[in-house]
């Protein structure tokens, strides 16, 4: 019985950290999916997003708020980001935007340390959501249920904007075509520094969500960036779907990887990654070039 | 309606146009003719502000708009169907439309005369028929119709139209002349760029020459059918 339980609830486990990877690379699926502008500070906002939570939870002692404070100031700190730095270095193309976006998120880890300390910090998860809750004969945490409710959302409310909306359309095409959009009298540069606040305010919620999950701590930036961008090409560039479904992948990926074959479990996703981009290089649900 | 005084534009350092004035009136239809390369599309691209003058005036409805930024300039009622037609791919024909409109809402219904959805459906059949399918699958001629109407649904004052009719058959250039013809009649101010010759003494009222960036000529269709030198010097190969 214990035995066959266990492969229920590595799976969930494996969902968990998937959905949660999800709502961190759907920031990342507008800045450098969509957009094209090679983030790699991403982490560091998400980072940003649960230092914060923390210190309003500290302040207030409502989780709720942090939920919509944090990504609010994350999102402002992305709309800054992108107006006086990215956007200046946008038109000499990645590298520029990789050397940039590094250092920042190398002086953000710093500052983070310097702020809050190098030590992790426990976030009390609100008492509503700490207990676990018993189905099909599992004992699952109520939290990560949590998680993949506030996922299953932002992606529903995601898709329904980006694909169903004018806002979504005008995004797709000021992303193809963006002189063409200028000249039919929308405000383009607006338009990206609006999305890449949206990005930031995902990557936050997703601090504020993740934070209590997979620890608040200065490295949590660093640990992550990396799965984010194989999400983020692994599911075709600027694929919501795609995004979801490579989270999913590598989640279970990494969850029955460490169960299997412990020794290789990292190397699992970066294996799933290699065979995508040669038989598909466009990506799971990405557009062909 | 549209004046240019002593425009020069660049790229980066290249000088393309040269003190290049021209104007157009309320109401007309006027072309921009040239060769290969002497600067019809940057100096659509100049209006627009898309590739904004260096030096010059440009004045729009009375207004200097040349620091404007393209989509204010847009808003101020001018539309651009440029030569690359830029056709969104991975959106519907209709989703390309939609890109096109400035407010969505009309409030009180449309004012007569005023291009809507609909309308556009009426006056382009063939891109009704294709309303759901993706920008990218059209042809050549369809897509130049989906461009067309895409600026036309933004209900601007006055369009620029750069080379509508380059490389289509030759029953789609008809078409296609025969719908630039019908939208100068109802009143649209038009700066037409076009290679076919015919086409352009057909559809304009007045015509500029250009050169090297520098505006050579200028006249009436009949002037310049009349006028074997220039066109032997500016136009025919
Ligand atoms: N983006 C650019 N960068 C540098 N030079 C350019 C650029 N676009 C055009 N040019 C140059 O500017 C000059 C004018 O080009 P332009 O496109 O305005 O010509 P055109 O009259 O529209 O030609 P065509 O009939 O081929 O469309 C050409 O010499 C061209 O090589
Ligand atoms: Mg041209």
């Amino acid at each position: 019985m214990e035995a066959l339980s266990i492969i229920p609830v590595q799976f969930l486990h494996g969902l968990v950290y998937g959905m949660l990877l999800f709502l961190v690379a759907s920031g990342l699926t507008l800045i450098f999916g969509m957009m094209g502008v090679l983030n790699f500070a991403h982490g560091a906002l998400y980072m940003l997003g649960a230092y914060f939570s923390f210190s309003i939870l500290r302040w207030t002692g409502q989780f709720w708020l942090c939920m919509i404070v944090a990504p609010l100031l994350v999102g402002a700190f992305g709309i800054l980001m992108e107006r006086f730095l990215l956007r200046q270095v946008h038109r000499y193309g990645h590298a520029h935007e990789l050397l940039l976006t590094f250092g920042l998120a190398y002086i953000i880890e710093e500052l983070v340390k310097w702020i809050w300390g190098n030590q992790p910090l426990h976030v009390e998860i609100p008492a509503m959501l700490a207990g676990s809750v018993q189905f099909l004969g599992i004992t699952y945490p109520t939290y990560r249920l949590f998680i993949l409710l506030i996922s299953a959302i932002v992606f529903a409310v995601l898709f329904l904007i980006l694909y169903k909306t004018r806002a979504g359309i005008i995004v797709t095409a000021a992303v193809s075509r963006a002189e063409m959009v200028n000249a039919l009298g929308i405000n383009v540069p607006l338009v990206f520094m609006l999305l890449f606040g949206v990005g930031g305010a995902l990557a936050g919620l997703a601090g504020v969500i993740g934070g209590p999950y997979l620890i608040t701590n200065p490295g949590m930036a660093s640990t992550i960036i990396i799965d984010l961008f194989v999400v983020v090409v692994v599911g075709g560039l600027g694929s919501l779907p795609g995004a979801l479904l490579a989270s999913f992948l590598i989640g279970e990926l990494q969850s029955f990887g460490i169960l299997l074959i412990p020794q290789m479990a990292i190397a699992l996703e970066f294996l799933l990654m290699a065979v995508v981009l040669i038989v598909k290089p466009e990506g799971l649900l990405g557009d062909k070039a | 309606m549209l004046e240019l005084n002593d425009i020069n534009t660049y790229y980066d350092n290249s000088h393309v146009l040269h003190n290049v004035s021209l104007d157009v009136k309320a109401g007309e239809t006027v072309a921009l003719l040239g060769r290969n390369g002497v600067g019809k599309t940057t100096t659509m691209r100049t209006i627009m502000g898309l590739t904004p003058a260096r030096m010059g005036e440009i004045k729009f409805k009375g207004t200097d708009i040349v620091r404007w930024k393209p989509y204010q300039i847009a808003r101020a009622g001018l539309g651009f169907v440029p030569e690359e037609r830029w056709i969104f791919p991975t959106l519907t024909v209709h989703q390309n439309l939609l890109i096109g409109q400035k407010n969505v809402a009309d409030p009180g219904g449309p004012a007569a005369g005023r291009w809507t959805l609909e309308k556009c459906y009426e006056a382009f059949p063939s891109l009704k028929k294709r309303q759901y399918a993706k920008g990218g699958t059209l042809s050549g001629g369809e897509q130049q119709m989906l461009t067309i109407a895409r600026t036309l649904v933004g209900n601007p004052e006055m369009i620029l139209i750069d080379e509508p009719t380059e490389g289509l058959a030759p029953k789609i250039v008809e078409v296609v002349a025969d719908i630039i013809r019908d939208i100068a009649e109802q009143g649209m101010t038009v700066l037409l760029v076009e290679q076919k010759l015919a086409i352009a003494l057909d559809l304009a009222d007045r015509i500029y020459v250009i050169s090297k960036g520098m505006i050579q000529w200028y006249g009436s269709p009949e002037e310049l059918r009349a006028n074997d030198s220039v066109r032997k010097a500016y136009l025919e190969v």
